[in-house]
């Protein structure tokens, strides 16, 4: 580095001068150390896999594949299975999905296909980034002294009047699935909602231009060509807030009822592996610290797969789009 | 483009009488853009049976008085017409007339392809199925394909999707899905625009084959491609004189008479190739 | 050129005059009509929620926050009055401890992904971790810090702070890296055209040019930490006392409306609501200022 060939053929009046050798070091030092940190987060989530793993070891020895089958948990007797939490956290997520999921699309195209003027539709657009700052313990809290206070006399009546469906075969009597699903469909809302705004915005203007040339009306613009045509950024958004409803905890916590229950009713508690978690995690004895951190890689799991999917969709979203103008 | 700010625009362009029936008589008075004077003082006759040919320097308003004719222009919010665009005598811009009902009679064909992000089939059967039309869908697409010269190409692969494509296919592939429901009068903004020469050639080529059972009326920025397939063509100046840009016809008339015999002195410069 | 499709009167009647006026009646009419009702409707429904959380906030919170709700400290079962000042500096200290740890190594690690090696294979691994970690469930950060803290040192703010940090991470890479990435290319090239070493060039010119997008980035990724809940649940545990020391149970502002929620007491539920609102507001500010500080770019 001292060698510098160009020093005697420069002007002698040039400013040229090397990097100083600490200029060198320091260049080289910052590089690994940025290298370094971006390894870092693969680390990381291997030191996570690797940690629950092994704490759940123990637990997985003992109960095997059972464990997701089993329906019991009781820590006094040391029975640990979770397949009621499965069914609550498919269950919950997947009403979550159906209502959140229309609603978020829904809105998508509210705000894209020019039902708004540019101001309005900022304003809303604020509502729904409004909806997703607000904390999860708070929805929780309105969902206890609102929303189950207000759904109760209509379960009520439809329980009345219909319990032949399994659906309504119980009675609301506090917490329950369809509050705690409604809450998680209004937390997954701004998710699909942005990512179906992202999708729609994506498809060039001509497409539109396509359409109305070709005489459709709006709504057969929206419904059979700007839909089909953002499809698959849409499908993407759709699986990341499935993903986020499977792992959303303190809301559902807080609304579910916590019960180990198998059961159809909109109305009757239940429980997920979240709040499973969440609820008997401070209070829990060795053996069941090791069945929750088993639970926790059955949620894991659960929402790798589902996140990986999302993601994957969304990449071969955006490849087809910039791949084909 | 300096030409064009000197010469002092003729007010009264010479009419142009056409002698077969008049399928889209457009006269537009004024177009604006909010304030904006976009377009003003153009009759431009569509007639049956021809190809109409839309010529003139950039900022024109050639496209504007296109857009104009099947109400595409509606999509921008600011857009005001005044005046008449008479299809069969019927004012499109009436009080009661359904844009979208314009656009199903009037197709059109745009300067960028535009493909929709579905199979080659689909999209040529998209109008097909967006006017519940009940025959035999396949044999329409077929035909439609055909008369857009993209059948050979095709054929078998029409489950692949439109944007597969290259380039000319897909403008031909936009033709197609313009053609498949037979619209009376096909719009055609810059169709060849993006397009290299052999596929502009082909394009052409479709046009004066169109132009036997459609009336087209075709925007082009290339003088030659006018004279290679225009019948009658509608020349458009700009008059920067009021500190706007704004369009308006100065003539229009046989595409013969506009390239050889013009009557105005801004079209003879024009077709000279003094400015574009 | 083969057969021309020829117009008939099946596809379009081109024969006759066209009838081009609108249908107030025609199915097709009704549809629109309908499908544009349904859509207000969904998206008014849709803010329904965010206007009675709101309302509910400013009208219970509103009527119990006074200066000794934010100082006092959490009243037990049967008692009158008090507060959860010690929660809300809990909350801060623990989103400053996750700040600490995740903001440096985040924009570390997106320095790496935007500009030293942007088409690697780490980056793109770590591209897609961070990616996946981002929709991860934040109940297992704490599980993850429970097993590699809590289990060994017991309940503690740095505990808290460490769990919310592993949720931080990735949104300030991801972020960090997008706003690095805006930085105009020929301001790169010019630095790198005067000599400068990849490193000055990310310190001259990347840094500062991305300087207002990352902070964007990060406040929004502090407004998320500061909302959490989960993590903290078994990690700072909870306490009724104020903060001492790093290395005892915190209490945080989450896990009070947490509690609280469940009570069977007024006076308690009505502190639920106060510090519900103390934690939204603080989630805005939070919010505010990420698009404060990126406004002037735009």
């Amino acid at each position: 580095m001292s060698a510098n060939p160009f020093k005697d053929k420069a002007s002698p009046h040039s400013a040229s001068a090397p990097p100083s050798a600490a200029d060198y070091w320091a260049d080289s030092l910052f590089r690994k150390l940025a290298m370094t940190c971006a390894g870092l987060i693969i680390a990381l989530l291997a030191y996570i896999l690797l940690e629950i793993g092994s704490q759940a070891m123990p637990a997985i020895s003992e109960y095997g594949i059972g464990f997701v089958g089993g329906t019991t948990w009781d820590g006094s007797r040391d029975e640990f299975g979770v397949l009621p939490e499965i069914w609550g956290t498919l269950y919950s997520s997947i009403l979550a999905l159906i209502i959140g999921g229309i609603m978020g699309v829904t809105i998508a195209i509210f705000l894209t296909q020019e039902f708004l003027s540019q101001k309005v539709a900022t304003v809303f657009r604020l509502i729904v980034e409004l909806l997703a700052a607000i904390p999860s313990v708070v929805y929780g809290l309105w969902g206890i002294y609102v929303l189950i206070p207000m759904l109760r006399p209509v379960a009520g009546w439809l329980h009345t009047h219909f319990d032949f469906i399994p659906l309504f075969s119980t009675d609301l009597s506090g917490p329950g699935l369809a509050p705690a699903a409604l809450v998680l469909a209004i937390m997954i809302l701004p998710t699909v909602a942005a990512i179906s705004v992202d999708a729609l915005k994506r498809i060039p203007y001509k497409v539109k231009e396509a359409a109305y040339g070709m005489g459709t009306t709006r709504w057969e613009a929206i419904l059979k060509v700007m839909l089909p045509t953002a499809s698959s950024g849409i499908l993407a958004a759709l699986v990341l807030g499935f993903g986020r409803a499977l792992g959303e905890t303190m809301a559902l916590a807080m609304l579910i009822g916590n019960s180990n229950q198998i059961n159809l009713s909109l109305f009757a508690p239940a429980n997920t592996l979240a709040s499973l978690l969440a609820s008997s995690f401070p209070e829990a004895g060795d053996l069941e610290i090791r069945a929750l951190m088993y639970a926790a890689i059955v949620l894991l799991l659960l929402t790798f797969v589902v996140n990986v999917m999302g993601l994957a969709i969304q990449q071969y979203t955006m490849r087809k789009f910039e791949g084909k103008k | 483009m300096s030409a064009t700010a000197e010469v002092m625009p003729t007010t009264d362009a010479a009419y142009y009488e056409a002698d077969s029936p008049v399928v889209i008589d457009c006269d537009v008075q004024k177009v604006f853009y909010g304030d904006f004077l976009a377009v003003r003082d153009s009759r431009v006759p569509i007639e049956k049976g021809k190809i109409t040919g839309f010529i003139g320097p950039s900022g024109c308003g050639k496209s504007t008085v296109l857009r104009s004719l099947n109400r595409m222009n509606d999509l921008i919010p600011s857009f005001h017409l005044q005046g008449a665009i008479k299809y069969h005598g019927l004012d499109i811009y009436g009080k009661n007339v359904d844009p979208v009902m314009v656009r199903r009679y009037i197709g059109m064909v745009f300067q960028q392809p535009n493909p929709f992000s579905m199979s080659i089939f689909d999209n040529v059967a998209f109008g097909l199925r967006l006017n519940r039309f009940k025959g035999d869908v396949e044999e329409k697409v077929q035909k439609a394909l055909e008369a857009a010269a993209l059948w050979k190409e095709v054929k078998d692969k029409l489950k692949n999707s439109g944007l597969s494509l290259s380039g000319g296919q897909q403008q031909r592939l936009c033709i197609a899905r313009a053609v498949a429901t037979e619209p009376d009068v096909l719009l055609m903004d810059e169709p060849c625009s993006a397009l290299d020469p052999i596929a502009t050639r082909q394009v052409e080529e479709l046009m004066l084959e169109l132009k036997k059972h459609y009336t087209v009326a075709l925007v082009t920025h290339n003088m030659q491609q006018a004279m290679r397939v225009a019948d009658t063509t509608a020349f458009f100046g700009v008059d920067i004189s009021k500190g706007g840009r704004t369009g308006y016809l100065v003539e229009m008339g046989e595409t013969r008479q506009i390239f050889e015999q013009p009557k105005e002195e801004l079209t003879q410069q024009y077709v000279a190739g003094e400015f574009s | 050129m083969s057969e021309l499709a020829t117009p008939s009167a099946s596809a379009s009647a081109s024969a006759k005059i066209p009838r081009l006026e609108r249908q107030a009646w025609e199915r097709r009419t009704l549809t629109n009509r309908f499908l544009t009702l349904l859509t207000w409707l969904v998206a008014i429904l849709g803010s329904v929620p965010l206007f009675s959380v709101i309302f509910m906030l400013v009208s219970e919170g509103g009527a119990r926050l006074d200066w000794e709700a934010i100082t006092a400290l959490p009243p037990a079962g049967f008692d009158m009055g008090g507060g959860f000042g010690n929660a809300i500096i809990g909350t801060l200290v623990m989103v400053a401890i996750a700040s600490l740890i995740s903001v440096p190594l985040g924009i570390l690690a997106a320095i790496y992904l935007a500009v030293l090696g942007p088409a690697s294979k780490l980056a793109s691994a770590s591209r897609f971790v961070a990616k996946t970690l981002t929709g991860f469930p934040s109940i297992l950060a704490g599980v993850f810090t429970y097993a590699i803290l809590v289990v060994n040192f017991g309940y503690s703010a740095l505990a808290g702070g460490v769990a919310l940090s592993v949720l931080m991470l990735p949104t300030v890479i991801l972020a960090a890296e997008e706003a690095m990435k805006q930085v105009p290319q020929k301001m790169v090239d010019a630095a790198y055209g005067m000599g400068c070493t990849p490193t000055q060039v990310i310190w001259k010119v990347v840094l500062p040019t991305g300087a207002p997008g990352i902070l964007t980035g990060v406040m929004l990724a502090v407004a998320g930490a500061a909302g959490e809940s989960a993590p903290l649940l078994f990690t700072a545990l909870f306490s009724n006392y104020y903060l001492e020391s790093l290395m005892e149970p915190t209490a945080s502002l989450s896990i009070l409306i947490y509690n609280f929620s469940a009570m069977p007491f007024d006076n308690q539920i009505q502190l639920a609501w106060a510090a519900s609102l103390v934690l939204v507001l603080i989630v805005l500010v939070f919010n505010i200022l990420a698009r404060l500080v990126s406004r002037p770019k735009f």
